[in-house]
């Protein structure tokens, strides 16, 4: 069943800070095998001019994926998440995330698309720092396949 | 920002170096726990083939964020990156052995752009397949 298009433009209320941590950055820095100082050592990330160590460039999708669970488990959307694929995914940053950042996620929903009876829904999260600044903006693009097999 | 590129050392067309990336089940537990992405299909093979895949897959963002690390390495500073998208055209299906799969990256400057940023153009596959679309990252030069 195609997703209600008046659910288009709509805006969830902004999650709880997510506090980000140097050893959560080292954790999924080595998970995807990441060398690079900059994300494990407080010294090395000065050096680049920061003021403690930064995350790897998708890190912060972990964050915007959890926010983003407000408007897939939204009984009133009713997406079937059993039968989601993530299409596409881009980030857009002001700034790297980096350790000690409290960051919110504002997610809205951008478009609603019905192709081929597939469900395509558009989720943009906006992430903001304890200060209210703007650090990125995250787009996922997610794909409900349609139940064609039994 | 610091890359250690300069904008005026790289044109249209220059190449970045290429690199294989591989990935086996223990790097997608490994993957599952750092980014709490527990989704069966990466872990469970049996889950996986129930809903019609190959095997088990690996994480679509674990490609992503192997893909970057050729534009990153390349930069130096990471925090040069100014965006980065990408589309999941196809799965890294990861067999359950010694092997497992590779993710081969290369990439390319595509396009010279204002304020020292250049657009990258990045292609990824595993066992011949393209497994990455519209993929590009834009990112501040020194």
């Amino acid at each position: 069943m195609a997703l209600d298009q008046s659910f288009v433009g709509r805006t969830y209320p902004p999650t709880a800070p997510y506090e980000v941590g140097r050893e959560k950055i080292r954790e999924f820095a080595e998970a995807v095998g990441e060398t690079n100082p900059v994300f494990t050592d407080p010294e090395a990330a000065k050096a680049y001019g920061y003021p403690d160590v930064i995350a790897p460039p998708t890190f912060v999708f972990s964050i915007t994926f959890r926010a983003a669970g407000q408007v897939i488990e939204d009984p009133q959307l009713g997406l079937d998440y059993s039968r989601v694929v993530h299409g596409d995914q881009k980030f857009a940053y002001r700034r790297p995330v980096r350790a000690g950042d409290r960051l919110t996620v504002t997610s809205t929903i951008e478009a609603i698309k019905s192709l081929a009876g597939n469900d395509i829904l558009d989720i943009r999260g906006e992430v903001h720092d304890e200060a209210g600044e703007h650090v990125v903006t995250a787009w996922t693009k997610l794909v409900a396949r349609a139940a064609e097999e039994v | 920002m610091t890359a250690k590129i300069g904008y005026d050392d790289v044109e249209v067309g220059t190449e970045l170096p290429a690199r294989t990336f591989p990935v086996t089940r223990a790097t997608l537990v490994r993957y599952a726990g750092a980014s709490g992405d527990f989704n069966p299909i990466h872990w469970n093979e049996k889950f996986a083939k129930e809903v019609g895949l190959p095997d088990v897959i690996a994480h679509g963002m674990f490609t992503m964020a192997e893909a970057i690390r050729v534009v990153t390495d390349w930069l130096g500073d990471p925090g040069a990156v100014l965006e980065y998208g990408v589309r999941f055209t196809k799965p890294v299906v990861v067999p359950n052995d010694d092997q497992g799969a590779l993710i081969e990256v290369s990439a390319k400057v595509a396009a010279k752009l204002d304020d020292n940023t250049v657009r990258v153009d990045l292609t990824a596959t595993s066992a011949g397949q393209k497994v990455l679309g519209m993929s590009r990252a834009v990112v501040r030069l020194a």
